[in-house]
C-alpha cells in the first residue's frame, strides 16, 4: 500500500496559521507525525491560503529539511509544479492531472521528463463523472496519453474520483467497480489512488466510513490512498486487507513485519 | 518475432552477510565469507547482479558421531575424536568455506557434555582453522541456553554464525550475539509464516536484520524436500519484492537430512546400486536443489558430494 500523509493541506487551520505566520514548527510536526506512521509521501497542498509561489517553496523545503519522505506536489498550478519539480530531494508525485487535454499535455510530458509519479484524475472539463462508465473512459484517455508520452504504467496513479457518502451515495459502489476495471488497462497495471477523505465528508463516523471502504476499495484492486495515516486502525486494516489478499507473507506480528519494511531509507 | 521482456526489476536486494573476523576486525580468522547481496532469483545472471558464490560448510561434531554410517567413517574415523583435526582436515584436505560445528555432545539424552567442555571444542575449532565457524547447539532449548552463552562469550569477536532461534527460543541467543558480534541462524519448522515471525522477534529485541540468516529445516530428496523448496521459493521472491523479513541469507542443513535417510545410507538393496556412488550422489543431489531454490550456505558431510557440488557451482557461477 502506497500511503500519502493528507495533513498538510492548506484546508486545515493550522496549516493556515503556519503559513500566514511562517511557523515552521507546525509542518514539521505534521511532517514527522505522518513519517512516523508510514507515511510513504508527505502530500503538501497550500489550498486558497496564499497564490504566491514562495509560500509553496517555503512549506516543500520546510517538509524535506525536516523528513527524508518524497513530496507529492498538490497543487493545479503549473508554475508551483515546476518550481517544486526543482528542489524535491526524493522522486516526488505530482498531484494532479485530470482528463483535460490541456492538463495533459502539460503535466504527462513533464511527469515523464522529470521521472515522477503522476496522479490522473478522472474528471475534465466536463466535470465530475457520475457513473462507471465515464470513469473507465477517462483513465483510459489518461492512461493512453502517458503511455504515448512516456510515462509508463508504474509511476501512473489513476484516480477514480470518490464523492461523499452522505450527498451521493451511489458513487461509491460505482469507484469500487470502476477500481475493477482500471485494473485491466494493462499488466502490470498502472497504480490506483484515491483521495479517501472525500467519502466521509460531514459524517459523524467518519473514521469507521474511511476504514471501512478504504478496506473495500484494496480488495477492488486500490493500492494507492490520500489519507490520514496517522489514524493507526484507518493503516493496520490497509495493511491486514493486503495481508489477506495474499500481498504479504502471514507471521503472528505482520503489522511490525510491514513496518519494519517501511523504515525511512528501505526501498527507497 | 519480438521476444517479450522477461526481465524483472526487483525491489530489494537480499542481505549480505559477512561471517568471520580477521584480526584486523577483531577475531582472529584468516579468512571471511561473505554471502547473500543478489538482486535477483538464483543464478539468473541475465536480470540482475549475484555478488556472493554460495558458501559450503562442512560438518564437525564435538563427540564421536555414533550414527554415522561407514561410509562417512571412512573419511573421518581417523579424526572424529577431536573437532579441532576434524576440522583441520576438512578445511585443508576437502576444502570447506566455513566448519559448522554440531554441538551434538550437549545433548541432555546422550553424553551430556557441560558447557565447559563445549567451549573448549569452541577454542580447539578456532585454533585449528582460519576458517570462520558455525557454531550450532544440541537442539535442546534449555541445555543450549547454558551452552552457548559460554561458547559466545569464549569466540567474542569472532562473528560465527550461532544456531539456532526459534519462535519458542530466541531471547538469551538474541543477546549474547548482539553482546559478542556474532551471527544468528533463524530456524522454522517448514513454515513460511513462522519463519518471517522468528525474524520479527529477533529483530523486535534490537537485532539488525542483517546479522540474521534464515534456517527454514531442510529436507533431504524424497523427505519433504519440494516443500521446503516452495518456501524458499517464495520467500526469497517477497524479500526481492521488499519483505524485510524474508530477505536475508538462507542456510540448509543437507548432511544431517540426508545421511539418516535409507535410500543413502542402506546397502542392503542390491538394485539400489552401490552405496559410494548412491550415497554421495543423495547428498549432492539434495544440495544441487536447495542451491536452485537459493541457499546460500550449505551444511554437508560427504568429501566427495562436497567436491561435486564445488564444480556445479563454480559452473553455475561462470554461466553468466
Amino acid at each position: 500500500m502506497i500511503f500519502i500523509g493528507e495533513r498538510i493541506n492548506g484546508g486545515f487551520k493550522d496549516i493556515v496559521k503556519a503559513i500566514k505566520e511562517k511557523d515552521k514548527d507546525i509542518i514539521k510536526k505534521w511532517a514527522i507525525r505522518q513519517t512516523r506512521a508510514g507515511a510513504d509521501y508527505i502530500d503538501v497542498n497550500i489550498g486558497a491560503v496564499s497564490n504566491k509561489v514562495k509560500d509553496y517553496i517555503w512549506m516543500i523545503e520546510t517538509v524535506q529539511e525536516t523528513v527524508p519522505t518524497p513530496i507529492s506536489i498538490d497543487t493545479n498550478k503549473l508554475e508551483f509544479v515546476k518550481e517544486a519539480l526543482k528542489l524535491c530531494q526524493k522522486t516526488p508525485l505530482i498531484n494532479s492531472t485530470t482528463a483535460h487535454d490541456e492538463k495533459l499535455d502539460q503535466l504527462v510530458p513533464l511527469a515523464a521528463e522529470h521521472e515522477v509519479g503522476l496522479i490522473g484524475v478522472c474528471m475534465d472539463e466536463k466535470g465530475s463523472p457520475q457513473d462507471v462508465n465515464r470513469r473507465v473512459e477517462l483513465a483510459a484517455k489518461i492512461f493512453t496519453h502517458a503511455v504515448e508520452k512516456g510515462l509508463p504504467p508504474e509511476r501512473l496513479f489513476l484516480d477514480p474520483v470518490i464523492m461523499p457518502l452522505k450527498f451521493l451515495q451511489p458513487q461509491a459502489a460505482n469507484v469500487l467497480e470502476a477500481i475493477r476495471q482500471f485494473k485491466l488497462l494493462s499488466d502490470p497495471p498502472p497504480h490506483i489512488g484515491v483521495g479517501l477523505s472525500n467519502i466521509s465528508s460531514q459524517t459523524i463516523e467518519s473514521r469507521l466510513i474511511n476504514r471501512t471502504f478504504l478496506v473495500m476499495a484494496i480488495e477492488a484492486g486500490l493500492d494507492a490512498a490520500i489519507c490520514d495515516v496517522t489514524d493507526t486502525e484507518l493503516v493496520n486494516a490497509a495493511i491486514t486487507a493486503e495481508l489477506i489478499k495474499g500481498e504479504h507473507i502471514y507471521s503472528d506480528s505482520f503489522i511490525k513485519a510491514y513496518q519494519a519494511a517501511k523504515k525511512p531509507g528501505v526501498g527507497d | 518475432m519480438l521476444i517479450p521482456e522477461v526481465r524483472q526489476k526487483w525491489a530489494n536486494p537480499i542481505n549480505t552477510i559477512t561471517i568471520g573476523a580477521t584480526p584486523e576486525e577483531g577475531g582472529t580468522r584468516t579468512r571471511t565469507v561473505t554471502v547473500g547481496g543478489s538482486t535477483t532469483l538464483p543464478f539468473l545472471h541475465f536480470e540482475g547482479k549475484i555478488p556472493h558464490r554460495p558458501a559450503l560448510a562442512m560438518e564437525v561434531q564435538d563427540i564421536t558421531p555414533k550414527d554415522w554410517p561407514e561410509i562417512l567413517g571412512e573419511h573421518f574415523s581417523d579424526v572424529w575424536d577431536d573437532p579441532g583435526r576434524w576440522a583441520k582436515k576438512c578445511v585443508d584436505q576437502l576444502g570447506a568455506d566455513l566448519v559448522c560445528l554440531r554441538l551434538a555432545g550437549c545433548d541432555p539424552d546422550g553424553e551430556n557434555k557441560s558447557p565447559d567442555e563445549a567451549a573448549v571444542a569452541v577454542k580447539s575449532v578456532l585454533e585449528a582453522v582460519g576458517v570462520p565457524l558455525i557454531v550450532w547447539g544440541c537442539g535442546d532449548n534449555d541445555k543450549d541456553n547454558e551452552v552457548l552463552p559460554q561458547c559466545s562469550e569464549i569466540s567474542a569477536g569472532e562473528r560465527s554464525l550461532f544456531g539456532s532461534i526459534t519462535e519458542d527460543n530466541y531471547k538469551t541467543l538474541v543477546a549474547l550475539c548482539k553482546a559478542d558480534g556474532h551471527k544468528l541462524i533463524a530456524e522454522s519448522p517448514v513454515d513460511i509464516n513462522i519463519a518471517k515471525q522468528v525474524n520479527v522477534l529477533a529483530t523486535d529485541l534490537g537485532l539488525d536484520p542483517k546479522d540474521i540468516v534464515i534456517y527454514p529445516t531442510s529436507g533431504a530428496l524424497g523427505y519433504g524436500m519440494e516443500y521446503v523448496y516452495s518456501i524458499m521459493e517464495r520467500g526469497r521472491i517477497a524479500g526481492l519484492d521488499g519483505d524485510t523479513m524474508w530477505a536475508m541469507p538462507i542456510l540448509c542443513d543437507i548432511g544431517k537430512e540426508v545421511w539418516k535417510v535409507k535410500e543413502a545410507v542402506s546397502d542392503e538393496i542390491a538394485e539400489w546400486g552401490d552405496q559410494s556412488q548412491r550415497g554421495p550422489l543423495w547428498e549432492a543431489t539434495t544440495a544441487y536443489v536447495y542451491l536452485l531454490a537459493g541457499a546460500d550456505i550449505l551444511i554437508m558431510r560427504h568429501p566427495k558430494a562436497v567436491s561435486e557440488v564445488k564444480k556445479y557451482l563454480e559452473k553455475l557461477i561462470e554461466s553468466k
